[in-house]
């Protein structure tokens, strides 16, 4: 049908474009549409929100208003804390911290000797950071350097006495322990009938240059250069807390691999025994392995070790035990053709576990390694019980110090010990996210 | 396969040089584990010879004839009678009882607070999800026996003097020197009640097993829950008016300068069952937020689909997958609730390490002492892994 008449515009009107989305309603989007969604989705959720938030205010504000905003940041003695001498209701007494804060740090270091302490930390810090950097490259020099050297640059530092020996100690016997090896494997070898003269002599060296180094020990000849010894029952402080917790992890680390491997040999007594000793110590609290180091090892041994080094040996035992366990779930998640794989190209078993399976299974690890340190970090603070004084060990001595008697004195000590605590866990909880999720990159899809 | 000069091959299972003894893994594996046996036999020799030695020179009798010894020394908690001139043997029972006490307290209080805080972890709400998290993380980077000592010496030191308890309903007193709650005091014929509780509870279960027998054979649903509920309580209170009401209760009365009667809760208990409750529940929140997280949300898709309650969705899909994977993880949260309990030491709370201690102080007994601590850690260990274990395997994914 058409029209005469009609214009000459189109009769119907199609629309060449797609029109614009309209905007979603306002009450979805934005700030108000996330409070609803997320805060006020239900009368339920509303009120929880409002209870929540009153109370996660109340908290927030309490610990802002006591540490900085009501707090005393001068002063030379608890005068400065006591709200009838201030003249207001007074907050955290930040004076208490500043007297106290060699005492928290170094327990009763001597003054005149804490720069070895400080030294010792920068070491530290120098040596492990670039270790945890994924990025930074020469890795095993610094894991030899770390794990290595500086425990016993540590030991010069923090204990003092000769700065030769306990290096030429050390070194002894790693020659001895080398040249009885060697002359074990030339001995074997003569009996297969591929033994080597060479072997010989490099077993006969290393046994030398060991007993040189003992008898040189002995002679006293490197007495000399040394720094004056301070006893361990002068340390304290946080200084304990990184001794002990650092000790305690790195002695876990070999402790664990030996339990972890025994347990999962197949020669029924090394199995048995690692599984006695790993399920021994984890049944049982911490507390009573120290009382265990501390009051039993004496009368099983000669002579009673320093009370530091006993703490010592029952932080290493109980995290090697905890760090087998640890170290057993990364070797079970290496297959099977990895070790399969090894014993094809006839590796031996030390070459099978050093060269392909601990490697793979020591980083899938390092997370659980991580944590392990901080719960053994967290521990630490055990070793006040047996009267070594470590950080919270300090700080309660400090509460006691009557010219410092005041009532905030315990919430303010409370305050910092908690600060530092939580920063050192806090660090290290997202440092073992980092890893694991870097980690975790081959697997992801 | 090695061809020799003359063109012939050498036969199977000879070689040209023999192996030597000790490169056979077996004759290895018995060398390795001789020398193994030979060491642990050095180690525990030179230990007993020592032991032996040091002892006389200290004039210690080893042994556990000290435990019939006189203890004289007090303690502030005592389930059971004791008097200062009870034998050490007795204060050590007390000391376990203490630590049952509150390992068995710390455990449920810590599972419910637990599972609040994961689920809450998990909530649509930010700022519930938000608050759930900094607990967490607050919690567990702390060190315990901080937070010990904090609830110990800041908290429960900030509660007012017995002379202005802060009250609740007038029933139940808190203040510096504890928790004081109504004391039930129960007189002839109490015994009923208890029979009645026991065969509430059995009766209960007996009707739950009956109606899902029933449920599977038939599709016939029956109130179960309710019927539980009124078995395990209703039998109970029955019993209380048949027998004559012998329950009665002692409350609290706010003196002059003391609160007079109640039970009260000593503030070593308090604060050491506050801690190890927020301490093990943020861990237990971390284990139940990842147990229902590994229920994929396709199950949870399916039951809508199906038409099933949100509730039901959660109770019938989600938790009873998500308990799977939760189990294990909470055995070991509660045995080390239970170790951690030792901790009481730092407050001076009579559990067995602290009583132990004691004892080896006055006595000098340590080897003894050493050897009941771990001998009666080891057995709570053991049975609740036992307990734990048939539990799980009860709810283990029953495969072909």
């Amino acid at each position: 049908m058409t029209m005469p008449n009609a214009p000459t515009a189109p009769v119907s009107f199609t629309r060449g474009e797609i029109l614009q989305a309209a905007p979603p309603p306002a009450s979805l989007v934005g700030p108000i549409g996330w409070m609803r969604a997320n805060l006020f989705s239900s009368p339920l959720q509303a009120l929880l929100t409002v209870v929540g938030a009153y109370i996660a205010y109340k908290l927030v504000w309490t610990f802002v208003d006591f540490t900085i905003i009501r707090a005393v940041w001068t002063g030379a003695d608890r005068d400065a804390c006591l709200d009838e001498k201030v003249g207001r209701s007074v907050g955290a007494c930040w004076p208490f911290v500043w007297a106290k804060f060699g005492q928290f740090m170094y327990g009763f270091y001597p003054l005149d000797s804490r720069w070895r302490v400080d030294l010792t930390g920068i070491v530290a810090i120098v040596l492990l950071v670039p270790l945890l950097i994924p990025s930074v490259p020469h890795k095993a020099l610094n894991a030899v350097l770390f794990f290595g050297a500086f425990p016993i640059l540590a030991f010069n530092l923090l204990y003092g006495g000769s700065i030769i020996n306990p290096w030429l100690v050390v070194l002894g016997w790693i020659a001895i322990v080398a040249g009885i090896g060697l002359l074990v494997a030339y001995l074997m070898g003569r009996a297969d009938g591929s033994a080597s003269d060479a072997i010989l002599k490099y077993g006969a060296g290393a046994l030398a240059v060991g007993v040189a180094a003992m008898v040189l020990v002995r002679s006293g000849m490197f007495a000399a250069p040394a720094l004056p010894v301070v006893e361990t029952r002068q340390w304290g402080g946080l200084l304990v807390t990184l001794v002990v917790a650092t000790v305690g992890i790195v002695a876990a680390l070999p402790i664990g691999v030996a339990l972890a491997l025994g347990r999962r040999s197949k020669m029924p007594i090394i199995r048995f025994l690692s599984v006695a000793i790993i399920e021994l110590v984890r049944g049982v609290p911490l507390i009573t392995v120290l009382f265990f180091a501390t009051y039993m090892l004496p009368l099983f041994l000669e002579r009673s070790p320093d009370a530091m080094v006993r703490v010592l040996v029952g932080v290493s035992v109980f995290s090697g035990a905890y760090m087998a366990e640890t170290i057993r779930g990364g070797l079970q998640a290496i297959p099977k053709g990895q070790f399969e794989g090894a014993m094809a190209l006839g590796l031996n078993y030390p070459r099978m576990m050093g060269l392909i399976v601990m490697p793979q299974a020591l980083k899938l690890v390092i997370p659980g390694i991580v944590n392990a340190f901080i719960g053994l970090f967290k521990d630490t603070t055990l070793v006040s019980i047996v009267a070594i004084f470590d950080l919270l060990g300090g700080m309660r001595a400090g509460f006691t110090d009557p010219q410092w008697a005041s009532p905030v004195t315990l919430y303010t000590g409370f305050a910092f010990a908690g600060i530092i605590y939580f920063a050192f866990c806090y660090f290290m909880s997202r440092y073992s996210i980092f890893v694991e999720n870097r980690l975790n990159t081959g697997r992801r899809r | 396969m090695a061809i020799m000069t003359d063109g012939t091959v050498p036969a199977r299972g000879t070689s040209a040089t023999k192996v030597a003894f000790f490169n056979d893994p077996k004759v290895r594996s018995l060398i390795f584990q001789g020398l193994a046996l030979a060491l642990l036999v050095f180690v525990i020799y030179s230990a007993v010879s020592n032991a032996v030695t040091n002892l006389s020179n200290q004039r210690i009798a080893a042994g556990f004839g000290f435990l019939d010894q006189t203890a004289g020394f007090g303690i502030s908690q005592t389930p059971i009678a004791w008097s200062e001139s009870m034998s050490y043997g007795r204060a050590f029972v007390i000391g376990l009882l203490n630590t049952l006490l509150v390992a068995v307290v710390g455990i449920f209080f810590a599972t419910i607070l637990g599972f609040i805080v994961g689920v809450s972890r998990l909530s649509p709400n930010w700022v519930i999800s938000k608050i759930a998290y900094w607990y967490v993380e607050i919690i567990r980077n702390l060190p315990l026996l901080f937070q010990i000592l904090f609830w110990y010496l800041a908290v429960l030191a900030a509660m007012p003097t017995p002379r202005n308890s802060y009250s609740l309903f007038g029933l139940f007193f808190a203040n510096q020197r504890g928790i004081t709650v109504p004391k039930p005091i129960f007189e002839a014929g109490s015994g009923a009640i208890g029979i009645a509780l026991i065969v509430g509870i059995i009766a209960a279960f007996a009707v739950r097993s009956w109606a899902r027998k029933r449920q599977a054979a038939t599709g016939q649903q029956f109130p179960v829950v309710s019927t539980m509920i009124g078995l395990i309580f209703g039998l109970p209170i029955l019993a209380y008016l048949a027998s004559g009401m012998p329950v009665s209760f002692d409350y609290a009365q706010q003196g002059r300068f003391n609160l007079a009667g109640g039970m009260t809760l000593i503030p070593e208990f308090v604060a050491l069952t506050l801690a190890l409750v927020a301490y093990t529940a943020a861990f237990i929140g971390e284990i139940v937020r990842a147990g229902i997280q590994a229920v994929s949300h396709g199950q949870t898709e399916a039951g809508r689909s199906l038409g099933l309650a949100e509730g039901r969705i959660l109770n019938l899909i989600v938790i009873p997958q998500a308990l799977r994977v939760i189990i294990p993880p909470l055995t070991s949260q509660y045995l080390n609730l239970a170790k951690n309990s030792s901790l009481a030491v730092g407050i001076g709370y009579p559990d067995m390490v602290s009583v132990g201690g004691t004892i080896l102080n006055q006595t000098g007994q340590a080897i003894e002492i050493i050897a009941m601590w771990m001998g009666c850690y080891l057995t709570i260990s053991i049975v609740t892994s036992i307990f734990m274990n048939w539990y799980n395997a009860r709810i283990a994914l029953v495969e072909r």
